[in-house]
């Protein structure tokens, strides 16, 4: 099969992305009201606010800066303002964004404070947006196109429908040589011989594993009661699963059927080739794909049953679902629908082509609904508790 | 119409994909071979939870996409309910 051509941005370093955002990236927690100032007084900027970024130390602080370079560096950002309370830890992100080679600044507000702040780093904002105001989108091969995907609020009909839908078409990116990851470590929990069994090689199969049960030790170490309540969720439940091993199953659909992966990533971390990656992530829907678009991914396939509703900032999730009542009720959510799939009215195969096409035109420009009704959740993972 | 699912011929238990109610004579397929399934409701099966398709006893294992998805905490008869007042998890708990 001939790849097919999206129009994208290509950014200085190469990589290919499907949105053109000017962000005001704080670096910590109480730098969000200068981030968000400056996003007011310059239209067409995008202020990320997060609750993290002060006293973190060890693992959880290098997590912290990888989420937060890694999301300047996303071929869907053109140009960033950085601000953070301090010169130091401010200068440690631009100088990781400024390794693309895309026009990075940062503000710091210690002695000066919020308002000289706001006016320095505003007429550096206007600058960047008029500039990537005249950037223009290329023609680049679907295939340039890195990928992740995660199921959420689902039910019986992701693993009969949407899942496999989205299995699809990892089959086919893959195959034509693009890039993709999955993740969501504990909710593989009942499925996580047929994940190590799509594992490409021994030494592949093991780092899972190790992933696999570090994550499994942290939910047991944490736990009080038997997580009934959380894994299923009572959303999950309601839709008709009632296991862990049950939620997994379906969930492990997305893989595929003929794609292997090739590597086991820590949390934000880039894929260093093409194909398919498993990445360390929790299930929590805002908090996986934030990794993602940390790690570089600039669509995200989200697969839903009763009817999650995320989206991210910087990196478009395309909901697709295949159960009739939520496309009932709940519509103005869902780009795709595959609900034909129950009836035997659609195939995989022709559920995973319309998937396709939602792709290219999600990259090349169609808002998701996620955008159009404002979603842009941005989470931090935290490992652990602060200094 | 198509009432039910099946993921694997070794499954114990269907899908609803319609809202199935009490006494009703249901067609199902399965979707490893594409074979047609018949089986009768004993009790309301809402669309997306299982319906049992045999009888079980408590500590059977309930199987579906021809994997254990938990054991049966409960006595389930033919055609009844399979969820959370009769299946638990053998993973977390």
């Amino acid at each position: 099969m001939a790849t097919r051509k999206i129009l994208g941005y290509r950014r200085e370093n190469g990589a290919v992305g499907v949105r053109n955002h000017v962000i005001i990236l704080p670096v910590d927690d109480i730098s969000n009201a200068a981030c968000e100032a400056v996003a007011n007084n310059i239209k067409g900027t995008l202020a990320i606010p997060h609750a993290y970024g002060r006293l973190q130390f060890g693992e959880d602080l290098e997590l912290h800066f990888r989420t937060i370079i890694g999301t300047g560096a996303n071929a869907n950002v053109a140009a960033v303002i950085v601000i953070g309370i301090e010169a130091g830890w401010t200068k440690k992100i631009v100088d990781g964004i400024a390794k693309t080679g895309k026009p990075v600044f940062g503000f710091s507000i210690e002695g000066k404070g919020d308002i000289r702040t706001i006016a320095d780093a505003s007429y550096k904002a206007k600058e960047y947006v008029q500039w990537a105001s005249e950037l223009q989108r290329t023609e680049c091969d679907l295939r340039e196109l890195y990928i992740s995907v995660k199921c959420g609020e689902s039910d019986t009909t992701t693993g009969l429908s949407s899942c496999p839908t989205v299995g699809n078409v990892i089959d086919k990116h893959c195959a034509d040589g693009g890039t993709a990851s999955f993740g969501e470590t504990s909710e593989l929990t009942g499925a996580e011989h047929i994940v190590a069994a799509k594992a490409a090689n021994e030494e592949v199969r093991k780092e899972f594993f190790a992933m696999f049960e570090d994550y499994t030790k942290l939910v047991f170490d944490q736990k009080t009661n038997d997580l009934s309540e959380s894994q299923p969720t009572k959303g999950n439940i309601a839709g008709g699963l009632t296991t862990i091993e049950e939620k997994a199953l379906g969930n492990v659909e997305k893989l595929g059927k003929k794609t292997k992966f090739i590597g086991c990533l820590p949390p934000a971390v880039a894929p260093t080739k093409s194909g398919l990656w498993f990445m360390d992530t929790s299930s929590a829907a805002a908090e996986a794909v934030t990794l993602w678009a940390a790690s570089g991914a600039v669509i995200h396939l989200f697969p839903t049953g009763q009817g999650n509703v995320i989206g991210h900032p910087i990196e478009p999730v395309i909901k697709l679902t295949g159960n009739p009542k939520t496309m009932a009720t709940m519509s103005e959510h869902i780009d795709v629908d595959v609900s034909k799939i129950l009836q035997g009215e659609m195939t995989i195969d022709e559920a995973g082509d319309a998937l396709l096409d939602m792709i290219v035109r999600t990259a090349n420009g169609r808002h998701t609904a996620a955008e159009a009704l404002g979603h842009r959740e941005f989470a931090m993972t935290k490992l652990y508790r602060s200094a | 119409m198509i009432h039910f699912l099946t993921h694997d011929t070794e499954d114990n238990v269907g899908v609803a994909v319609v809202d199935i109610e009490a006494g009703m004579d249901l067609t199902g397929r399965n979707l490893s071979d594409n074979k047609p399934l018949k089986a009768h409701s004993e009790e309301a099966i809402p669309l997306g939870h299982k319906i049992a398709l045999k009888d079980f006893k408590v500590g059977d294992d309930v199987i579906k996409y021809a994997c254990v998805i938990g054991r049966i905490s409960a006595d389930v008869k033919t055609g009844h309910h399979v969820h959370t007042q009769n299946l638990k998890t053998k993973r977390w708990a």
